[in-house]
């Protein structure tokens, strides 16, 4: 909770105090000062701060922050809209990637030191060092400009299109993205369980090699694992702001960069701190989800 | 010095290693010579034609424009003069003079852009843009980090109260939701405004590290020694503890290189970033979806080299110089 407040507090010291005065903005370039006060005095920044504060809290309290300055659509329509598009990339985005970095992380702890394990780690890292902006141009440009076995953008009606027709390549592009700082992520995690004795003696009682892996050393590195995957979705919810736009996908992420390039300050607002208080709900679910797979964590 | 040292020794022995320190080492001069203006100062004349392609492909450039002379036939006068005559004479042989002293090149060693500027130059200067802001926000971000996490570990009680919470308050936005809406708010372009977006809101990981360092250390005896020959609290945290946890900070600084690098990318690549007359591989990056429809691929080519090359040394550094540091993790 004071956490939340730090966040309701930040952005407003952001936005009424650092940003200026939102009026010169809203009434265009050439504007008259009239219709600056009367902008001002309907978005109520003629009154001093702490009423102003006020009037924040009481938005994100009943979930109204008025209408988008640029389209004078309403934020929680936009919200609305934009939600679904996002889960439809990111649910299976998110799944996709989780399990095969699962995979081939595994592979390459249990090959240590071999070529396998050694080509799959420089390639992560060469990988890794290549911005995500050059793997959405060249993907899209090759597999749906050149080949045409994806549409290059664009969002359809119902849900089955939009998930396996367009939200195929964007998916495809999340999961190459992700998967190299997971694979490293996993493998040390993998490497740090592999050397514990109840490896060895999982082994000395004559366990098959997958039963060891999959079974015991896999729960035992579950809470790092669940941790990485819970700290990324808020990141993702908004972070996907790149492949959405380039796919043209109406979501919240596309929504964010239009906000910003038309200094759409509610909108803004309104994400950040709805993705703050989505973090602190996922954190909260972490802890519990810990508590559920290792009963030996005390929640205090 | 003798755990530099120790580290040096450790370090020589990392053949990987020492090959990342060779080609940062290399991008981190060529930063500094472009700033000189030694290499790429003349990186925005424009010295071929538009779009021209690199040297190897050779130029098919001339054959389209020999085959375009062709086609343009003498108008017919119809035996009337044109009144305008003089004066296009006039203007046609002042533009001839304006163009005729630069001659465009028709292929560049890796191309050129739509305003025919040389790549490679264009590149080298995105290099210092880059270095200068990922050096600059990684320097801000690991002092704000050090001095916040320094206060907050060593006295404890309302100051690590009040410090936590704005570190849980920072983390709970995400990164580049964050970076964004400081974007928006400063509403202004230019590598310092990047540098300070990038620092002020990257400080969070630094920080948690340097408290444990300091929760840890201010209870060891060199501190209380310290104290007990009256050394002060400033003098104790700077002067005694900060030196040992030092190699963190170091290894913190490089890693936050790499990551700001990589956000200074996207942030001018959306336009938030560096202004229009700075070049960035960003920037450049910018530019390469409307080429990569007509062909031209050599600007995102080099754009992705200049940056893959510098990143992967970058990190292949970092962890070369964690590992010679600290020889327990392995």
């Amino acid at each position: 909770m004071p956490t939340l407040l730090g966040v309701v507090l930040l952005v407003f010291f952001l936005f009424n105090w650092v940003g200026g005065d939102p009026a010169y903005i809203l009434a265009g370039k050439i504007a008259s000062p009239e219709a600056i006060e009367n902008i001002r005095r309907s978005l109520g920044v003629d009154q001093p701060y702490w009423v102003q504060l006020w009037i924040f809290i009481k938005q994100i309290a009943v979930a109204d922050f008025g209408a988008s300055w640029s389209t004078n659509e309403r934020v929680s329509q936009i919200f609305a809209t934009r939600l679904g598009p996002s889960l439809t990339v990111l649910v299976p985005l998110l799944l996709i990637s989780t399990l095969l970095a699962l995979a081939a992380a595994m592979l390459v702890a249990y090959y240590r030191g071999s070529l396998t394990d050694r080509a799959i780690m420089i390639g992560c890292t060469v990988g890794q060092s290549v911005s995500i902006l050059v793997y959405i141009l060249v993907f899209q440009y090759l597999l749906a400009y050149q080949l045409g076995w994806f549409p290059v953008q664009g969002w359809g009606s119902t849900f089955a299109d939009n998930l396996l027709l367009y939200a195929a390549l964007p998916i495809l592009v999340g999961v190459v993205v992700s998967l190299a700082p997971d694979i490293r992520l996993y493998r040390s995690v993998f490497l740090d369980e592999m050397s514990q004795d109840y490896v060895r003696t999982a082994r000395a009682k004559g366990l098959g090699e997958g039963r060891v892996m999959w079974l015991h050393v896999l729960r035992n590195a579950a809470i790092p694992i669940v941790t990485n995957v819970m700290t990324q979705i808020p990141g993702l919810l908004a972070g996907a702001f790149l492949i959405e736009r380039f796919f043209s996908i109406p979501g919240i992420g596309r929504e964010v960069i239009l906000a910003v390039e038309r200094s759409d300050f509610p909108v803004i607002k309104a994400v950040t701190v709805y993705v703050a208080i989505a973090t602190l709900i996922i954190n909260l679910a972490a802890d519990l989800l810990y508590r559920a797979l290792d009963p030996r964590v005390q929640l205090k | 010095m003798s755990l530099w040292l120790l580290a040096w020794r450790r370090f020589l022995r990392d053949r990987l290693g020492l090959v990342s320190l060779v080609i940062v080492i290399i991008y981190v001069a060529l930063a500094c010579a472009s700033a000189a203006g030694w290499v790429a100062r003349d990186w925005a004349d424009e010295v071929g034609v538009s779009y021209a392609p690199p040297r190897f492909l050779g130029s098919q450039v001339e054959e389209a424009a020999a085959h375009g002379a062709a086609t343009v036939r003498p108008q017919e006068t119809h035996g009337i003069a044109d009144p305008l005559a003089e004066e296009l004479a006039e203007i046609q042989a002042s533009l001839a003079g304006a163009t005729g002293t630069e001659s465009r090149a028709t292929t560049l060693a890796f191309g050129g852009d739509k305003w025919g500027r040389d790549v490679v130059k264009k590149a080298i200067k995105g290099t210092e843009t880059s270095l200068v802001v990922g050096l600059a926000a990684a320097a801000l971000a690991a002092f704000l980090g050090t001095l916040f996490g320094a206060v907050a570990g060593y006295y404890g009680g309302w100051r690590d109260d009040f410090f936590n919470w704005l570190y849980s308050v920072f983390t709970s936005i995400p990164y580049l939701l964050l970076v964004l809406a400081v974007a928006a708010v400063l509403n202004q372009k230019g590598i310092v405004t990047v540098i300070l977006i990038l620092g002020l809101t990257g400080w969070t990981g630094i920080f948690r590290l340097i408290r444990a360092e300091y929760l840890k250390h201010r209870v060891r005896e060199y501190v209380l020694a310290a104290d007990a020959i009256g050394a002060s609290d400033a003098r104790r945290m700077f002067a005694h503890i900060l030196p040992n946890v030092s190699h963190i900070v170091l290894v913190q600084l490089s890693l936050h290189v790499v990551l700001f690098i990589k956000s200074e990318v996207i942030l001018s690549f959306l336009g938030f970033g560096v202004g229009v007359d700075t070049v960035s591989w960003g920037s450049m990056l910018a530019e390469a979806p409307s080429e990569l429809i007509l062909g031209m691929w050599w600007q995102i080519a080099a754009a992705t080299l200049a940056m893959a090359l510098a990143v992967t040394a970058f990190s292949l550094f970092t962890d070369s110089v964690r590992d010679a540091l600290d020889p327990r993790l392995q």
